[in-house]
């Protein structure tokens, strides 16, 4: 996902002169296309997150487009009161990309994790809130913030992802991608999850559950039609986010549903269980460790497909 | 500079505080203290430094002024509706419930191009808009208002750091050093001196001027860049509450409005009748 949205931005910044980037010393073997064919539009302000926002929002207040870029954690919470203050206050076309979401980061441990983004960041005014789900949705996502007007926070993989898509999908910010139709039960993933969840899926399929998968690469605004017609036409709805369980993708889905008529269904909340890392390892690992392995999805939408009424 | 030119200024700062006094006793708010420090700066900027256009505020040729002490904005918007950038009588809504003028600087004010309040963001900022000038090759200057205080936040010296990196010499960066914060002196808070030695040490060119003289002030401002490649600092030796006398070097007035009795008192120090 991160060479995706490389590769992208550098095209975007051949055909938009407005396009900066603004980075905190991170992206080695990564920017040097950018940084090499745009010198007067790359500054690499040092490890000073604060001062990279800051410096974002002037040039963005001047009319132009800046792109934030570094480690998740790094660029959204270490600067978070410049985000909220200079970025979303002024309204302004400031893209956050935030490198490595989840535990992407794996043995580095939980100082380079990123499990709280999602809920912080979707709690600021103004800012649309993106998490791919694979390579192909990092790229698509990176031309549709580039034309949006107004501030965006987009949550992408550390390098090898998974691609999921075979060609492009339909994309739109605010609309889920369906990967999958489905009646039995709706799997809604965000971020590189969504392999896992397809693999999921697959094997559910061969245990007779057939479940509908949504891609939702959109935390903010969220698809409120495609979680309220998932909720009817299926009957039991999971999320599944490397992310924490309060207040990202399965708090935001839990709102939409509580405050719809098909409250009662079936609902669970997979995700990092409100703690810290408190093992080593590697993302496959950690995912392992905390519940979010292929194996994990399925035996939670056996067991709430079986709580269907 | 002639003497008609420091009667201009002298008049228009006064013209300043007044207008601050009215709205911080109306409003019944606080940062008096911080708003007079400044005002004789402003005033030269308002009134003879800065291109700016009260009837097109977006003037894309402007010379940009970002004040990070936010929490001075009384200062701010009495100078901006002086200029006509909007009507006087918002300075009556000041803090008032429905108004036009929030309680720090807003940037839905015509005349403001960045809000402020939470200390320690607008050389950031200011960097931003100074790259973008570079880069667009215009002309305009870039005027960054930061406290003391202000400069015990972190983010203040990551931006100090960047500016000369990318040799920003459209910057200027004043310094309204009035020694008091608000808690107590700066010295006894957390301690800056030398302040000036330290702006240099990080590669800025530095003047160091009475914020209180017209003439010092105005001179500082004209000449900046002072050099080439180099962003500019001007540390404004002021006095908090300046042209106050029960004000002036008092650590409560960072907080306090006055009553009546001490409203006419300010104003009759400030030479006026009301």
């Amino acid at each position: 996902m991160r060479p995706a949205f490389n590769k992208t931005l550098v095209e975007l910044a051949r055909e938009d002169e407005r396009i900066f980037l603004v980075l905190a010393d991170i992206g080695f073997n990564a920017v040097e296309p950018f940084a090499n064919e745009f010198p007067d539009r790359f500054f690499n302000v040092g490890v000073a997150e604060q001062d990279m926002t800051g410096i974002a929002c002037g040039l963005a207040l001047e009319g132009n487009i800046a792109f934030t870029y570094t480690i998740g954690n790094f660029v959204s919470i270490r600067c978070l009161e410049q985000v909220r203050n200079d970025v979303c206050y002024h309204n302004v076309n400031v893209k956050i990309i935030a490198i490595g979401g989840g535990v992407a980061y794996g043995a580095l441990g939980s100082s380079h994790h990123c499990e709280q983004d999602l809920a912080i960041m979707r709690s600021l005014p103004n800012l649309i809130v993106l998490s791919p789900g694979d390579a192909v949705e990092t790229r698509l996502l990176t031309r549709a913030i580039a034309a949006h007007n107004g501030p965006c926070y987009m949550r992408v993989g550390r390098g090898k992802e998974l691609v999921v898509h075979k060609s492009d999908p339909d994309l739109e910010i605010g609309k889920a991608i369906t990967m999958r139709e489905g009646n039995d039960l709706t799997l809604i993933s965000t971020g590189d999850m969504l392999p896992y969840v397809m693999d999921a899926s697959e094997s559910l399929e061969q245990n007779r559950i057939n479940a509908r998968v949504l891609s939702m690469h959109t935390i903010k605004p969220l698809d409120k039609e495609a979680i309220i017609s998932a909720a009817r036409q299926t009957g039991a709805i999971i999320t599944i986010e490397e992310h924490n369980i309060l207040g990202g993708l399965g708090g935001a889905v839990a709102e939409i549903l509580v405050e719809s008529d098909c409250h009662k269904v079936p609902f669970k909340r997979m995700g990092l269980n409100d703690a810290f890392c408190k093992k080593i390892g590697c993302q496959k690992y950690l995912r392992k460790e905390y519940g979010l392995s292929v194996e994990d999805i399925v035996n939670t939408a056996t067991s709430v497909t079986g709580k269907k009424q | 500079m002639n003497s008609d030119k420091i009667e201009d200024y002298k008049k228009l700062a006064t013209q300043i505080r007044v207008d601050v006094l009215k709205m911080i006793y109306k409003a019944k708010s606080a940062h008096i203290g911080a708003s007079f420090s400044m005002a004789d700066i402003l005033a030269v900027l308002y009134g003879g430094i800065m291109k700016v256009n009260p009837s097109d505020p977006k003037w894309e040729d402007r010379d940009r002024y970002i004040q990070s002490k936010g929490h001075a904005a009384a200062g701010l918007y009495a100078v901006l509706a002086e200029k006509g950038f909007f009507p006087r009588d918002w300075l009556e809504t000041y803090y008032q419930d429905g108004g036009h003028l929030m309680g720090h600087v807003w940037h839905k004010v015509p005349g403001v191009d960045v809000s402020s309040g939470a200390l320690g963001h607008g050389l950031s900022m200011a960097c931003g808009m100074a790259i973008n000038g570079k880069y667009k090759k215009k002309q305009y200057r870039v005027f960054v208002m930061l406290s003391d205080g202000e400069c015990d936040e972190g983010s203040v010296w990551e931006a100090i750091m960047f500016a000369p990196q990318h040799k920003l010499d459209n910057l200027v960066a004043i310094v309204d050093y009035n020694k008091l914060q608000a808690l107590g002196t700066v010295k006894d808070v957390l301690d800056l001196a030398p302040l000036a030695d330290k702006w240099r040490a990080f590669n800025w060119s530095v003047k160091e001027v009475d914020g209180h003289n017209y003439k010092e002030i105005d001179d500082a401002l004209s000449s900046a860049p002072f050099e080439q490649g180099k962003p500019s600092c001007i540390i404004a030796n002021t006095v908090k509450g300046k042209g106050v006398s029960y004000m002036e070097n008092k650590v409560e007035w960072h907080y306090k409005s006055p009553d009546e009795e001490q409203l006419k008192q300010a104003f009759s120090e400030l030479g006026v009748t009301e």
